[in-house]
């Protein structure tokens, strides 16, 4: 693809990028905020020669993608709230297969049907398993078209290497955010083959049949023949996820007293607020983690280390701010502000940045 | 098959070339109708020459170990969902034959969604479903297809109206659009045998012809669960089930509707 610019909201951006990852399939099922992305995909997969199914429901969409990555190509759906309950029983059995899918989840309000509006909910469920048997999926966290646009690409890449499925957490604000996006194709290096794909036998090198389980170390089926060596390989899957994909950005965090920690849609307003901040001389820096699982706890250990405190903004009843106190340890203190913050009491309200600076001078 | 004339000698008549062995050994009941049903599809690949280009997608069930002791590829998946799964298969690998073998619980009772989807999508696949009026696996509940009156361990009395009648899964696909061929069979004389292999194979030969989904359903055993003799059980499947199940093709056209 030739490099060019297009102005996207990130829900369209998600297309244009499983569109560069060579991406071969889209299942979906219509759900507010996340709407844009199934409906690009309606249009523009089709005329290409790719797949398009619109599922019988968010059930049905996961699981079409357990089956996609299990001929070996690669696949993407996308889904907000209720939806993303339904889809943790094809992630969770595509943990257990170790087969390779994207999934966005563009977070509206909860818990149930909640709201169609924004916000940030669903990120336990997203970064400790939602389903059953104590899996983990990586998850990465866009704050803009462009992020968006490079992070689904590299979660394709990140999925593959990894023989896991990998979450986008966007928001309803990420999602419906419009702005300027440079569309190009991302390297990020070479790939183990899929042998493991399901082809038929006839399809495959030695010609030797293979079968894929969602019940790998019970269901007797090579490489795993007892259930203890399955969980021996998880327990070095996972750690090794957590001490090598951790992806974080800062911004002037080097001399800061307060270190703001935000992801997806408020890690901008918490800019924003930093920033104003800043202009008024007051020692604040911004921490956002890029992958929420691994949580970045390299840099929240290295800046507690420093003597920062910390002011974690997200709009939920407190969610991150549990994996940041479980990594600060009590050595600093760990300060919250979430969506009571809000500037109206609807579904449709936001945390501002002035309100943020509130808390900020309140805290310095 | 050279020699029908007796059940047992069908069952001598040599081991199928893409049979295995689980490794934990057979799993299966005496008297269970599954091992019949698994040598059918090697039976039929063989002959069609086209084990190496076919993907099996097993439900959960008893009907899963078809992918432990049949010798081609499988993707096994969550309870209910093989249709999903295999529609998915096929679209992107359209030159393969892509087929589910699942029982009338994972089919018809937590699958009942994929499966009606499947079938309204026109999706090319072959769905082949056993039943043997209940939940096998966990130990003999009453599934969709439990016959009124029968007794299992979720209906010890009986199953009575208010739980709800058996659902007749050929018939009630067979007016669908997406449906080329809809089928009821049974394995439990060497007649029906021979007939079910019949359909199988019609099943299959639809998918290739690119008509639509085409449905399989086996009255199949469950001794243990019903608490009888294998030849019992061959009799309640004559004098009981077929006479709420009637065998036959229900629909069967080579040709996709516009």
């Amino acid at each position: 693809m030739a490099e060019e610019r297009m102005l996207l909201q990130s829900n369209e951006a998600v297309g244009w990028a499983a569109l560069a990852a060579d991406c071969m399939c889209y299942f979906g099922y219509p759900i507010t905020p996340q709407n844009e992305i199934i409906e690009w995909f309606a249009r523009e997969f089709p005329k290409r020669g790719k797949i398009f199914i619109q599922a019988q429901c968010e059930t049905g969409a996961s699981n079409m993608l357990y089956g996609a990555a299990s001929v070996g190509v690669r696949s993407i759906n996308s889904t907000s709230g209720p939806g993303w309950g339904l889809m943790q029983e094809a992630i969770s059995n595509a943990a257990n297969a170790e087969i390779p899918f994207v999934i966005v989840l563009v977070q509206r309000g909860g818990p149930g049907a909640g709201t169609t509006n924004h916000a940030q909910m669903d990120y336990i469920s997203t970064t400790k398993g939602g389903g059953q048997g104590g899996y983990k999926t990586p998850v990465l966290a866009p704050n803009s078209p462009q992020d968006t646009y490079y992070l689904v690409q590299y979660a394709f890449h990140m999925a593959d290497r990894l023989r896991t499925p990998v979450i986008i957490l966007s928001d309803g604000i990420v999602g419906q955010m419009m702005e300027p996006v440079e569309l190009k194709k991302y390297e990020f290096g070479p790939l183990p083959e899929k042998d493991w794909a399901i082809r038929g036998f006839a399809h495959r090198k030695g010609g030797q049949r293979l079968v894929l389980s969602c019940a790998q170390g019970w269901s007797g089926q090579p490489p795993y023949f007892t259930y203890q060596s399955f969980l021996t390989h998880l327990n070095e899957k996972y750690p090794s996820i957590i001490e090598n994909e951790q992806k974080w950005e800062t911004w002037n965090t080097d001399d800061a007293k307060l270190i703001l920690v935000a992801y997806g849609y408020t890690s901008r307003v918490c800019l924003e607020a930093a920033q104003m901040a800043r202009a008024e001389g007051l020692k604040v820096g911004l921490i956002r983690p890029i992958t929420l699982w691994p949580f970045p706890a390299k840099i929240i250990q290295e800046k507690v280390a420093q003597g920062a405190r910390f002011l974690v903004v997200e709009d939920s009843l407190g969610q991150m701010v549990e994996d940041v106190k479980c990594v600060v340890q009590g050595k600093t203190d760990v300060n919250f502000l979430g969506v009571l913050a809000r500037h109206n009491p609807g579904p449709g309200g936001l945390i501002f940045p002035g309100r943020v600076l509130q808390e900020v001078k309140k805290l310095l | 098959m050279s020699d029908t004339t007796t059940k047992q000698k069908v069952w001598v008549s040599g081991t199928p070339a893409r049979w295995v062995r689980h490794p934990q050994g057979g799993r299966q009941c005496p008297g269970c109708h599954h091992p019949i049903m698994e040598r059918i599809f090697c039976e039929v690949l063989a002959e069609m020459n086209i084990e190496g280009n076919t993907i099996g997608v097993p439900g959960v069930g008893c009907g899963a170990r078809m992918a432990m002791v049949v010798n081609i590829d499988f993707i096994t998946v969550a309870h209910g969902r093989p249709p999903d799964v295999a529609s998915v298969a096929k679209r992107i690998l359209p030159d393969r034959l892509v087929f589910t073998y699942q029982g009338d619980g994972d089919c018809l009772s937590i699958g009942l969604s994929p499966f009606i989807s499947a079938c309204a999508r026109g999706e090319n696949i072959s769905i082949i479903m056993c039943n043997n009026g209940g939940f096998g696996t966990t130990g003999g509940q009453m599934g969709p297809t439990t016959l009124m009156g029968q007794k299992t361990t979720t209906s010890p009395n009986g199953r009575l109206p208010q739980m709800g009648y058996p659902i007749h899964a050929p018939e009630m696909i067979a007016p669908m659009k997406g449906v080329a061929f809809s089928a009821r069979c049974a394995v439990n004389n060497p007649a029906n045998y021979q007939q079910t292999k019949r359909c199988i194979k019609t099943a299959f030969e639809r998918q290739f012809k690119n008509a639509g989904l085409s449905f399989v359903e086996i009255l199949s055993a469950c001794p243990t669960d019903w608490r009888m003799t294998p030849l019992e059980s061959m009799e309640w499947i004559e004098n009981q089930m077929i006479a709420e199940f009637p065998l036959g093709v229900f629909k069967d056209v080579d040709k996709r509707p516009e």
